[in-house]
């Protein structure tokens, strides 16, 4: 059986606009055609407005020089913030981590983004992530504890013990974020690591 | 008969990669079925109720859906070991990563070796208990190529065949074994190995681990060994052990080493 010639798209634009879609996460070839579709048929402005916030994505978004957030002020909103608490340090993998602590609305102190995590099988070092950065900023003695709020995986816990090694030395507190039960879960599901840490962090109630 | 539509196999999950939003892709060392591959469901989800008993170096029991396509779901897991002193650890989380790593690359999916299996669950076991842990990695290694098929010669010179004599002998990677004095210059890439090196890779080579795990070494003979089993499976695999890069990172900082409480 000959080899089935690919469908070539109507024109040179939607194919490029498919293709472009197509390297999205989440995004296979069949939404991505719809998507481009849908932009299509959709009146100019509305596509003119898309291409605009994406080019102006990459024009304004920026690291914040302090805690390596994305901003589009530098230093960032949070680190410019007088009322937060200047002697605590939050460090997470992901600006999306900040996101969800901020929507608790319990922390004041500031954050320190790393932009991923250690991963040694993937070839992601300690160089590979904004550690150095972190480093810098300890040096200066206003920062009296990070708090370690790295994901719960392999990858965060293997952050979370190497820099707890490497900041202990310069004699800022370290702490991480509790181990346990998430709300709303059943105990008898839960595994073994989960449930002796959540032993262990117990509490008076 | 056709296959029954649900299974179930112990496993250790030796490598994790996220799909989509929540789900992830699981790779699984199992006793019979080799390495499998395993679709996991909204893994990632806090209250995914498979999560911590599928986390990577955690050996469990898995059962599976068979799906139309090559991947089968996964439907429930179990912990049997969850290993966690080696979870609670820098050092002991990096070695066993190193672990599985190498159980990955040195392994094609679908093909069954208990031996193996059995290797890695007890290599796992010797991390949380055994004092010198790198004896742990490099009797692991050695025991590894032998299933793989691999097994270096240590004994003789694999191009005359004669008894390798008490002196500096050479380990050539391409030749698969040791040199004879004679012999050395038949092959581009060997390096000498000192008599104590010898000793102790054949005395981890053999069968008794705790015997193997006694003997001292000190650091010097420790990178001797471990340079001559590295650059090894460095030939086998034609590329980098990325996590043995990571362990050389730990020991340059000093970090490679049990934390006290």
């Amino acid at each position: 059986m000959s080899k089935q010639e690919p469908i070539t798209p109507a024109s040179d634009a939607i194919g490029r606009l498919v293709q472009e879609f197509s390297k999205l996460p989440g995004i296979g070839p069949k939404s991505a055609q719809r998507i481009t579709f849908h932009l299509l048929r959709s009146p100019e402005e509305k596509a003119n407005d898309l291409a605009e916030a994406l080019v102006s994505l990459k024009q304004r978004v920026n690291l914040c020089s302090i805690c390596c957030n994305v901003t589009e002020t530098d230093p960032c909103p949070i680190c410019r913030n007088s009322q937060r608490d200047i002697s605590q340090v939050c460090i997470v993998e992901q600006p999306q981590d900040i996101l969800a602590l901020e929507h608790t609305g319990v922390y004041k102190g500031l954050y320190h983004v790393l932009h991923g995590a250690i991963s040694p099988t993937e070839g992601v070092g300690a160089d590979d992530i904004r550690t150095k950065e972190l480093l810098a900023r300890l040096q200066n003695h206003t920062v009296q504890e990070v708090i370690l709020a790295t994901n719960t995986n392999m990858e965060g816990e293997q952050t979370a013990m190497y820099l707890s090694r490497i900041i202990t030395p310069l004699n800022i507190k370290v702490t991480r974020l509790a181990r346990g039960l998430p709300f709303g879960t059943e105990l008898e599901y839960a595994d073994d690591v989960t449930l002796t840490r959540a032993l262990e962090g117990r509490q008076e109630y | 008969m056709s296959d029954p539509r649900e299974y179930q196999t112990e496993a250790v999950v030796i490598k994790k990669t996220k799909l989509g939003e929540a789900d992830s892709i699981l790779t699984l060392f199992t006793p019979r079925l080799g390495k499998i591959q395993g679709f996991a469901k909204s893994l990632r989800k806090p209250k995914s109720k498979m999560a911590g008993h599928l986390e990577l170096l955690t050996h469990s029991t898995v059962s599976f859906s068979r799906g139309r396509g090559n991947i089968d779901t996964i439907v429930g897991a179990q912990t049997v070991n969850t290993f966690l002193p080696i979870k609670n650890d820098l050092w002991l989380t990096s070695c066993g990563l190193y672990v599985s790593e190498l159980i990955h690359q040195f392994t094609a999916e679908h093909q069954a070796n208990f031996g193996l299996f059995r290797l890695l669950v007890d290599t796992l076991d010797r991390l949380c208990r055994a004092e010198n842990k790198e004896l742990v990695l490099r009797c692991f290694e050695l025991h590894m190529l032998e299933s793989a098929g691999y097994r270096p010669q240590l004994r003789e010179c694999v191009v005359c065949h004669k008894t390798l004599e008490q002196t500096n002998n050479y380990f050539s990677p391409a030749a698969g074994g040791m040199l004879c004095p004679n012999c050395s210059t038949s092959q581009p890439f060997a390096y000498t190995l000192s008599v104590n090196a010898q000793k102790v890779l054949r005395l981890l080579q053999g069968e008794d681990f705790s015997a193997a795990t006694r003997v001292k070494v000190d650091t010097t003979l420790g990178r001797e060994i471990e340079n001559a089993i590295g650059g090894y499976l460095k030939y086998l695999l034609e590329k980098d052990i990325k996590s043995a890069t990571w362990l050389d990172t730990l020991r340059e900082q000093r970090l490679h080493f049990k934390q006290t409480p």
